[in-house]
């Protein structure tokens, strides 16, 4: 189950800075994220909104709007830098090595393509074969995310399936050339509990499945703390475009080490059983415009902050495979 | 003591105009189906009781919201606002009536349902100008000032528009606009469903303290079970129009005594060292999806397809509510046996 993080990671983002150009001023949106992710791993990353993590998605899928600018930083796949690739080769990658679930389904979908044609456009531009080996492919791809009656379901249009269903399309579409690594945008926003638990579940199989034949890892984004601990390894937590506190799930939650982590845990409904005990984290995320941030943008919302805390150099690891961002880490 | 708010059988159908419907309407047969939106509720709420409306999206409970708020109107039953029936006033006059006082409501996403020029004094007074007619401006401001006091806004931001708020100060003025004409219940429908973790908690410890300092009732509306929990006295579930459990809030969500419970509860995601799951065999999803709320068939239960525990017999027999334990009502033939995991 466990990934270790001994050998070559799959993934190695290092030092991504990203700016965006604004009418009121440039948005230092992410400083100098760095995690790696290791083969056959689901790794967690958890903010808030505003806290940089589809932005870092994006980045690595080379995804970002013209008005964002990578201003430093690497991002190694496969011997490649995904931050300096041409976008022809990244079209190569992307879908087939490195592919992307969207957070509504219904939106990601083309709403007049029939969802079975929509996979099999994917499988034409990455893997080309007859029609025939396409439409076997697509039917496999489809049984895979437990559709059931595929060969119906694949004519079916986004609209007439519900968003539970359009979700497994999906992740049928991300998997349909075996990537090498899945990234999950808060794939089960606006979906039901219920629902939810089934789609995680299947994504969870789907890349553990994988793992065995020395294929998935991936990377689930989310705001929801409780569920990337039930369904990933490792989790980078986020906090206005810094990556706080890395650590496997359990170290994470037993002992988290950053005080934005420790706070963030306090102030979900589930982890209290009397309202009085959930605690509200005081303050605002700082403006991202202000040139003058602190190396600690999470200071002047800590109750432990202190002057050392404004030197650089806040990056420790308190543990093996443990790391925060912070000078006085709890 | 009376209840604030009673519905008794309130049921709310939608037509839905069936494919061919024209021609079959020529030969005399109906040419509408009915979406059930919510069939026969009964709900009781107590000055000052919090009361927690659970389910999936399309269970109806928006819709029940919406009734209650007497925003539309039910095709069958009763509303009883402080023992008088009030489902007969139609939406437009009891806006205008003295009684809309009673009830307000809290919208789901404080940015969508500010007017986005109004500034924060404004949107605050804008109901009770409304509501209360001929106050003069000392009055009005007064008022203002002692509900966003209530939900902790400073004055420095009266000014302010909506678009130079954070989140959590616009759900703040969602909810001071409520309070300012001191109603006696407030409605609220997914309040914190759009905010961050962090600044939901503040909302729903806010609302709490509401509860306990002014004493407003509350409906508060969520799909989130954990929130509810917290939250409220009783907690109501709900399932394609139709209740399938109430029960003090505790006992409900450890002792679920309805299939659909448990497996709503069983499949929040849970912090490790959080509360343990309710009751049951271990993570039992549902399997499929809901039925369609168009012209269910009446004879069997709305799970029926996708319960763990259904039998034939669920198919010929529509279960009622029944109480299973002190104050725990359940719909279904085969409840779970309460026992604490």
């Amino acid at each position: 189950m466990k990934a270790g993080m001994n050998g070559q990671p799959l993934l190695s983002v290092t030092d991504l800075t990203v700016e965006f150009r604004t009418r009121s001023g440039r948005v230092h949106a992410l400083d100098r994220v760095s995690f790696d992710v290791a083969p056959g791993e689901i790794l967690g990353i958890v903010g808030e909104s505003g806290s940089g993590k589809s932005v870092t998605a994006f980045s690595l899928l080379g995804l970002l709007g013209t008005a964002a600018r990578v201003t430093a930083g690497t991002a190694m796949f496969g011997g490649r830098d995904l931050l300096r690739l041409a976008p022809r080769e990244m079209n190569e990658i992307r879908g087939r090595d490195l592919s992307i679930v969207f957070q509504n389904p219904r939106t990601a979908l083309n709403p007049i393509r029939a969802v079975g044609t929509q996979i099999a456009d994917v499988l034409a531009r990455h893997d080309p074969g007859s029609a025939g080996e396409i439409r076997a492919k697509v039917l496999a791809a489809l049984r895979q995310v437990r559709i059931a009656d595929p060969e119906r379901r694949s004519r079916a249009f986004p609209f007439e399936l519900s968003g539970g269903m359009c979700q497994r399309i999906g992740i049928a579409m991300a998997l349909a050339c075996s990537p090498k690594l899945l990234i999950a945008d808060e794939p089960t926003t606006g979906l039901d509990v219920t629902t939810q638990a089934v789609i995680m579940d299947l994504f969870r199989d789907q890349v553990r499945d994988r793992g065995g034949r020395g294929g998935v890892s991936a990377i689930l984004i989310t705001h929801d703390l409780a569920l990337a601990s039930a369904y990933c390894d490792r989790i980078v937590v986020m906090h206005a475009g810094h990556v706080v506190e890395t650590a496997p799930v359990a170290a994470l939650f037993d002992r988290p080490r950053h005080p934005y982590t420790a706070k963030l845990l306090r102030s979900v409904p589930s982890s209290v059983d009397s309202i009085d005990l959930l605690q509200p984290i005081d303050g605002a995320l700082p403006d991202l415009r202000r040139d003058d941030l602190p190396p600690c943008r999470f200071s002047e919302r800590c109750e432990r902050h202190q002057a050392i805390c404004d030197t650089e150099a806040l990056d420790q690891s308190p543990a093996a495979g443990h790391r925060v961002l912070c000078r006085l880490p709890l | 003591m009376i209840p604030i708010l009673e519905t008794r059988g309130l049921r709310k159908l939608y037509p839905i105009p069936h494919p061919g419907g024209r021609l079959r309407g020529l030969v005399g047969r109906r040419a509408f189906s009915q979406l059930f939106a919510v069939d026969g509720v009964d709900l009781t709420i107590l000055p000052g009781e919090a009361v927690g409306l659970v389910g999936e999206s399309g269970c109806g409970k928006s819709t029940l919201a919406r009734l209650i708020s007497r925003l539309i109107s039910p095709d069958a039953g009763e509303i009883l606002l402080d023992g008088a029936a009030i489902q007969g006033i139609s939406p437009a006059r009891f806006a205008a009536s003295p009684l809309r006082r009673r009830i307000q409501m809290v919208f789901q996403d404080p940015t969508e349902s500010l007017n986005p020029r109004f500034n924060v004094f404004d949107a605050i007074a804008d109901p009770a100008r409304q509501l209360l007619p001929g106050i003069d401006r000392h009055d009005l401001a007064r008022r203002v000032e002692r509900a966003a006091a209530q939900v902790g806004l400073p004055p420095e931001l009266f000014r302010r528009y909506p678009h130079q708020l954070s989140g959590g100060q616009k759900a703040r003025v969602g909810i001071a606009r409520a309070m300012v004409v001191e109603p006696a219940l407030l409605v609220l429908d997914e309040p914190t469903s759009a905010l961050d973790v962090s600044v939901q908690a503040l909302v729903l410890k806010l609302l709490m303290a509401l509860r306990r300092e002014a004493g407003v009732a509350q409906l508060f509306v969520s799909h989130d079970l954990n929130v509810v929990r917290l939250l409220c006295d009783r907690i109501i579930v709900m399932y394609l129009g139709k209740v399938v459990e109430a029960g003090p809030a505790r006992q409900v969500f450890q002792a679920p005594r309805h299939p659909y419970t448990r497996a709503l509860i069983q499949a929040i995601p849970r912090l490790p060292g959080a509360l343990p799951p309710a009751a049951g065999e271990a993570s039992e999803r549902l399997a499929g999806e809901p039925r369609s709320p168009i012209d269910p068939d009446p004879l069997a239960c709305r799970l029926h397809g996708r319960c763990p525990r259904e039998t034939d017999f669920c198919t010929t027999h529509p279960p009622e509510l029944r109480e299973v334990a002190p104050g725990q009502l359940v719909r279904c033939h085969f409840p779970l046996d309460g026992a604490s995991p």
